[in-house]
């Protein structure tokens, strides 16, 4: 990228010596970028953690400095080491919780389609990937409210049992409840995992597949003495790209989730709009983030740096 | 060609097409048990196909392998006594250089410490004690090659396959490699089977070669064999530089044959079990190095031709002279060893003169149309 623009200056300045430096080149080509990421995602990150020492007067707010937000929340986790969970610490555990399930599951279902994808399609890629975003053509919305339509009291599934006569009354279990929300957060986010896996599987060079069978290898084997090694890139991303994003979501809980399944997506809203008390909401916020952040940080130490340094290549 | 007792290998027919498209076109022959074997020809010949369905990594359309007696049939790789040194080396990239070299160790009953003893053995046959704990990415391209290898010979399979696997080192690299694959090979007594398109590689290196072309196996003969006794015009071109001369049997006399390539003018040739009969065309091939070109007319028990020299290259240690003898035939390109200053040869100076071409008959070879 650099090249190509400090190629386009050349031709107006003769001098070498007189050639704008690569690195302001390259400022140039990122700072759109920037300019984004400080403005829509810095500047509202800051917001948040300075509004998170703040205090709820009624309708006002009190910009001393605090600590109570947090202090709050820390009275609440403490509360798991005695009589059971707060509010909160309750519903991030089980956020975390549906996430990990979720992502899990997506994992599951994404890697085989990538697999067949980079290893038996032999001709039409690209239409397979094409057919791999059709679900994105909806919006996420409309496809949290199919499953909605596919798992309700008269839903699809129901209405489809009784018909066949194998229920009497509409099943209950199916909607409103936790697992509701993983199967409909696994599937909206499915798709979104099967192309890092897709391009880390393409990516592996054949020779060593057939080194691996060479060298006595059965296909199984192989799998996981290869093959898996070497997707791994591909598969971290992929749960990181689920895993993150799932923990906080918020209209999945809110459609499908029912009391039961509500996460703490649900709890902020409620803090920022209904009980307006946006610091408590920032605090929340916060500590989501703090949560996330040690859960990635122990998957990738229990993935190991080992195993990730050799993969990369 | 029979089956005899000591082969390691026996191919029976072995076809395989692609579509309609004929890869290797019924390879028919035998590998002895400890030979350095190669096949030799020009890019596309299908090489690369037979030593992978030697492998197991391609089925044969047709025939049959048989290694160490037994038929290999449709056995996947894990199961045949082989191993391969790919031409890209294909040295994972996840595991160091001992992990690698331990790779196929795992997939057999031994333990922890024979395992460590096999792999510090190897690394130390490769020349690369030492380097256990490194990655590919670490390796030089010589380096990864002698992994490549030590990988394979840890399984201590019964035949070898490398495919063209110094293809990718410069030439110095490269000769190096290839003394230390023949010392190696001679050393362990696997049977080698050793894919190239070079053909100075496969003369220097290999017991015997077979020389192929569009997916035929042309012919496979030890190094000098080839290089003397060629059975095809296409073996005798491909293989260092070669005159020929069209032309028709006009005489058999005992184990001599008696051509003319031109308008009376004729010459004699060996029979070394051709079957000609007077009257038939047929070519004669004379390499360069054995032509004399001289300013007297020679001995007559020696085939001689009238040319004109056009052109002369002095390349230090021999001289390359292009000469025409016939307006309709190709020139013919003699080699003479600079034995004496350049200046006492009796073509210095360079201007086109009128020579004597001239080798002894036992320098020709016959081949038929
Ligand atoms: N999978 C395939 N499908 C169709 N044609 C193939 C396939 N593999 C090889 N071929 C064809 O078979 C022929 C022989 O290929 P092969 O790789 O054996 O050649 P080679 O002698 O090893 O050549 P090189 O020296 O370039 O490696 C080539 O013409 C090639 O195009
Ligand atoms: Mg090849």
């Amino acid at each position: 990228m650099t090249a190509l623009a400090s190629g386009a200056t050349s031709p107006t300045s003769q001098d070498p010596t007189r050639r704008r430096p690569e690195w302001l080149a390259g400022l140039w080509l990122i700072a759109p970028t920037l300019a984004i990421v400080i403005g829509m995602m810095l500047v509202p990150l800051c917001a948040i953690v300075i509004v998170s020492f703040w205090t709820q007067t009624g309708f006002d707010l009190d910009t001393s400095f605090t600590l109570a937000n947090y202090g709050l929340l820390v009275d609440d986790a403490l509360k798991c080491f005695s009589d059971g969970c707060g509010l909160y610490s309750t519903l991030i555990i089980k956020s975390l919780w549906i996430s990990f399930v979720a992502t899990s599951a997506v994992v599951l279902l994404a890697y085989p389609m990538a697999y067949f994808m980079a290893f038996r399609i032999q001709r039409g890629k690209l239409v397979w990937i094409i057919l791999l975003t059709v679900p994105f053509w909806t919006s996420y919305l409309l496809r949290v409210f199919a499953w909605k339509v596919i798992l309700g009291f008269n839903g699809v599934i129901n209405s489809g049992l009784k018909s066949l006569g194998l229920i009497e009354k509409p099943l209950e279990f199916l909607l409103y409840n936790p697992a509701s929300v993983t199967i409909t957060l696994a599937h909206a986010w499915a798709a979104y995992a099967v192309l890092p896996i897709y391009v880390s599987l393409e990516k592996i060079d054949r020779s060593y597949l057939e080194a691996a069978t060479d060298l006595g290898d059965s296909r199984w084997k192989r799998f996981w003495r290869v093959t898996f090694p070497l997707s791994l890139p591909g598969t971290i991303a992929a749960i990181l790209l689920v895993f993150i994003p799932t923990v906080g979501d918020y209209i999945t809980p809110t459609l499908v989730g029912g009391p039961s399944g509500i996460m703490i997506g649900n709890s902020i809203a409620t803090q920022f709009i209904k009980a307006n008390n946006a610091p408590l909401g920032a605090a929340l916020s916060c500590l989501m983030m703090l949560a996330i952040t040690l859960a990635v940080c122990l998957f990738l130490a229990v993935i190991g740096k080992k195993r990730l340094k050799g993969a990369d290549i | 060609m029979a089956s005899s007792d000591n082969a390691m290998i026996t191919l029976s027919a072995v076809t395989k097409r692609f579509g309609a498209f004929t890869a290797v076109d019924a390879a028919t022959f035998d590998i002895a048990a400890g030979e350095f074997f190669s096949l030799l020809g020009p890019s596309g010949c299908g090489k690369t196909t037979l030593l992978r369905m030697i492998g197991g990594f391609e089925q044969q359309t047709s025939g049959e392998i048989l290694i160490d007696g037994e038929a290999m049939g449709t056995r996947p790789p894990n199961h045949r006594p082989t191993n391969m040194v790919f031409q890209s080396y294909a040295i994972f990239p996840h595991l160091d250089v001992a992990e690698n070299i331990a790779y196929g160790l795992a997939n057999r009953p031994v333990d922890k410490a024979t395992v460590a003893r096999k792999v510090d053995a190897a690394l130390e046959m490769v020349r690369l004690s030492g380097l256990g704990k490194r990655r590919a990415n670490q390796l030089s391209g010589g380096q990864r090659q002698r992994v490549a290898l030590a990988r394979a010979i840890v399984c201590e399979p019964k035949v070898l396959l490398l495919d063209e696997p110094l293809g990718a080192l410069d030439k110095k690299l490269r000769e190096e490699m290839q003394i230390e694959l023949r010392q190696l090979q001679k050393s362990l007594g696997i049977t080698f089977i050793f894919v190239t398109h070079d053909q100075e590689e496969a003369l220097s290196l290999s017991d015997r070669i077979a020389v192929m072309a569009r997916g035929k196996v042309l012919q496979i003969d030890s190094a000098t064999a080839l290089y003397e006794r060629p059975n095809c015009r296409e073996v005798a071109g491909f293989i260092g530089n070669m005159n020929f001369f069209e032309g028709r049997v006009v005489a058999v006399e005992g184990d001599q044959a008696v051509m003319e390539i031109g308008p009376d003018i004729r010459v004699r040739v060996p029979l070394t079990g051709q079957s000609v009969t007077a009257g038939g065309n047929a070519i004669l091939a004379v390499r360069p190095e054995k032509i004399d070109a001289v300013v007297d007319r020679p001995a007559p028990s020696r085939n001689a031709i009238r040319a004109t020299t056009r052109a002369s290259s002095y390349l230090g240690d021999r001289s390359l002279i292009l000469a025409d003898w016939h307006q309709e035939a190709a020139p013919v390109s003699v080699s003479l060893q600079n034995r004496h200053a350049a200046a006492e040869s009796p073509l210095a100076g360079g201007a086109a003169r009128e020579i004597w071409l001239t080798w002894p008959v036992e320098a020709g070879v016959l081949l038929s149309d």
